[in-house]
């Protein structure tokens, strides 16, 4: 018969309480905060906690902060509906759930001594942080460092300040672009996929990450494999709805995978064919 | 761990008599005995108090959207399988899984307390032995294991009863599950009938079934009792008519994505998710948020789930899977292919539950086959 695990121990759908030490609203409807819970043990680049308002609801957040810091938790939320809406007035000193982190971590390891290319759509940026953290804080590890980035509109852009830190320092190239400009727009105007023409990377030697919406990964990726970059080389973050992240509650597989616990971070040589049936 | 009827672990028999003497015995040491009982003109798993509970003489008519019982013949188990599968009481449709109490600005999360309850099942069929060690798999075998799960799964006692008569909506044997039970049980019957009454061939798979076996009043079986046992399960097997070819079936499925065959079944299916309501494997969970109106009190509560829905799928700017086409193919092709990937075993045992719960008699060994011999759609 089956072995029976001990069901006396912890129950891993039971959140932690949690508490919220200090918010920032980056842009409209986007807050990040920094969250303080016991027994944290840190987690890995990629890698999402489940975030509980008592009484609202459950959803899946990405970790946005430096994993190097052990200690402090940092998500950034997008108010999109009615747990996140909630979460995005959170002030300091308020309680939340949390249980995690879950999921697989971007390779960033991989990467040492290759060329790399971080590319982000929207609120994309946010799950990618981490990467671009590590990044930085190990430069001597790793070749050429670019990073593309793609955000609708010149007043979506997310972390405007890290981003001309960023782009100010000489060993790292960052390039913005938006959809639509405005007046005050000086920069790119296109999809994010129009910046690889002026990125400098050597293909056989490229690890990229790749996070935004599904479609925008897509033509990343496609465009990535065009200029010759390995399809195993080339990571995503998929998104599908999560009700568990444990694997137990079956919502978001895609074909043979769970995204919580398979992912949600695959390469494309796992994902292209996957994402090429409509509606899997 | 494998107990073969047939080898070191000698059958005894059992009478009618002491069926119930097991029965009574079960509520003796505490569990809550669940087997076959008669509703709304159904075989349904519910509470069984004693032999009279049981639906002796009662046999069912399984097809296509179809069942009925009749009566037929003297039988505590003729029926075959009825619309309740056992996750019912392993993995309920409803639980609450914490909850939260707040004041004096303090709020207290309270994990649902772990049953310790102690089960006992009646009349476990072998392709439903195979459904609960599917569920084993998902809920203990991960990375995290669900403990109310484990905790119902620790204190269970299985009774499984060979079948003796098939419906024809099952497919077991072409699935490997049945129709005999082969391991997972602590007793396992064989109803037989004898001159006088019926007659029970028990067979103990585990220590605790052979402790409760050596309490009862048993006498050693004959080899005319061990035939005509063997005759009953035969008589089962024979009467099967339906199966799925399972060669090569998982890589045939994914690589069918855009089959036609795949819209002709979503023109019929309603998207009711009757199918995997009924099916003993689906495991398939949402969780929602109670609160009461000043929100001092909360609980996470957690229920059975379908991937027929569209919100099953849903996230931020829509669902995934939009169409009954998708959804269909969803759950057929996790059913019999990607399970395999992810469990290492089919995701069906050939219940045949889902055939004769849908409305309109969609029936999963034809689709099976429409995808595998290339028929387009017609
Ligand atoms: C691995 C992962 C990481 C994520 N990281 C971030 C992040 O860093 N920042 C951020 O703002 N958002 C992130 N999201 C998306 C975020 O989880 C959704 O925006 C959120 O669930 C929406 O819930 P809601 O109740 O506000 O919206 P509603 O539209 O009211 O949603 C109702 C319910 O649907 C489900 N749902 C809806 N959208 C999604 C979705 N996109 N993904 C999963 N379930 C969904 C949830 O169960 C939700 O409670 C991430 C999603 C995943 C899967
Ligand atoms: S898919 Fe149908 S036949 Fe297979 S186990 Fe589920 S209900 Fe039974
Ligand atoms: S296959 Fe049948 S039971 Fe399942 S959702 Fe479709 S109509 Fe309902
Ligand atoms: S989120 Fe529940 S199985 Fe992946």
């Amino acid at each position: 018969m089956a072995h029976i695990p001990d069901p006396h121990l912890s129950d891993p759908m039971v959140p932690v309480l949690a508490r919220v030490t200090n918010r920032v609203e980056e842009i409209p409807g986007v807050v990040t905060f920094e969250i303080n819970a016991p027994q944290w043990q840190g987690f890995a680049p990629g890698q999402f906690n489940m975030l509980s308002l008592f009484g609202v609801g459950e959803i899946p957040i990405s970790i946005s902060g430096p994993s190097f810091d052990s200690t402090t938790i940092i998500h950034t939320i997008r108010d999109v509906g009615a747990v996140s809406g909630a979460m995005a007035t959170l002030e300091p000193g308020a309680m939340l759930g949390m249980r995690g982190p879950y999921g697989t971590a971007w390779p960033v390891e991989q990467a040492r001594g290759r060329d790399v290319v971080v590319v982000a759509g929207g609120l994309g940026l946010a799950p990618v942080r981490p990467i671009l953290y590590h990044l930085i804080t190990n430069r001597a590890n790793f070749g050429r460092v670019t990073l593309l980035y793609g955000a609708r509109s010149p007043d979506e852009i997310l972390f405007r300040n890290e981003l001309s830190k960023w782009r100010a320092q000489l060993d790292m190239s960052v390039e913005v672009t938006v959809d639509h400009a405005d007046a005050t727009w000086r920069g790119h105007v296109g999809v994010v996929t129009t910046l690889f023409k002026g990125a400098d990377f050597d293909p056989a030697k490229t690890t990229a990450f790749v996070c935004g919406p599904e479609i925008m990964m897509r033509f990343g990726a496609n465009a990535l494999t065009d200029a010759g970059v390995a399809p195993e080389d080339i990571h995503l973050s998929m998104e599908r709805n999560m009700q568990c992240a444990i694997g137990l509650c079956g919502h978001c597989q895609i074909g043979p995978f769970f995204v919580c616990k398979d992912g949600p971070v695959f390469n494309w040589a796992q994902m292209k064919p996957l994402m090429a049936i409509k509606e899997l | 761990m494998l107990v073969e009827t047939d080898s070191c672990n000698s059958p005894f028999v059992l009478d009618a008599n002491g069926l119930g003497r097991l029965i009574a015995s079960l509520h003796a040491s505490g569990h809550r005995v669940l087997g076959p009982t008669r509703r709304d003109n159904a075989v349904v798993y519910d509470e069984v108090r004693s032999t009279s509970d049981l639906p002796r003489g009662w046999v069912d008519e399984q097809a296509g959207g179809h069942y009925r019982l009749k009566r037929e013949g003297e039988a505590y188990f003729g029926y075959t399988i009825g619309p309740t599968a056992w996750k019912s009481f392993l993995h309920p449709p409803k639980q609450s899984l914490w909850s939260t109490k707040t004041g004096n600005g303090q709020t207290e999360i309270r994990p649902a307390s772990i049953s310790d309850e102690k089960l006992a099942f009646l009349g476990v069929r072998a392709c439903e032995l195979a459904a609960i060690a599917v569920q084993d798999k998902v809920f203990l075998d991960g990375a995290y294991r669900d403990p109310h799960y484990a905790a119902r799964r620790a204190n269970l006692f299985i009774i499984a009863v060979n079948c003796g008569r098939a419906a024809s909506t099952c497919f077991c044997s072409s699935m490997g599950t049945g129709p005999k039970a082969r391991e997972g049980y602590d007793l396992a019957l064989t109803e037989f009938i004898t001159s006088e009454d019926v007659a029970f061939l028990a067979v103990a798979g585990s220590k605790e079934g052979a402790e409760m076996l050596s309490t009862l009043p048993t006498r050693p079986a004959t080899q005319a009792d061990i035939d005509a046992s063997t005759e009953a399960t035969a008589q089962a097997e024979s009467q099967i008519n339906r199966r799925i070819d399972t060669s090569g079936l998982s890589p045939l499925l994914k690589e069918n994505p855009d089959h036609p065959r795949w819209n002709d079944v979503a023109s019929r299916c309603l998207n009711c998710a009757n199918c995997t309501m009924v099916c003993p494997t689906c495991f398939c969970t949402k969780v929602e948020e109670v609160s009461d109106l000043d929100g001092v009190e909360t609980s996470r509560v957690q229920s059975w789930a379908s991937c027929f829905t569209s919100d099953f799928s849903y996230i931020h700017g829509g669902a995934v899977r939009t169409t009954p086409k998708a959804r269909y193919r969803q759950w057929m092709t996790h059913k019999l292919a990607t399970w395999v990937d992810q469990f290492g075993t089919s995701g069906c045992v050939g219940c045949g539950r889902c055939i004769t719960w849908c409305p309109v008699g969609i029936d999963i060994t034809e689709e099976a086959a429409a995808i595998r011999s290339g028929n387009k759609g017609g």
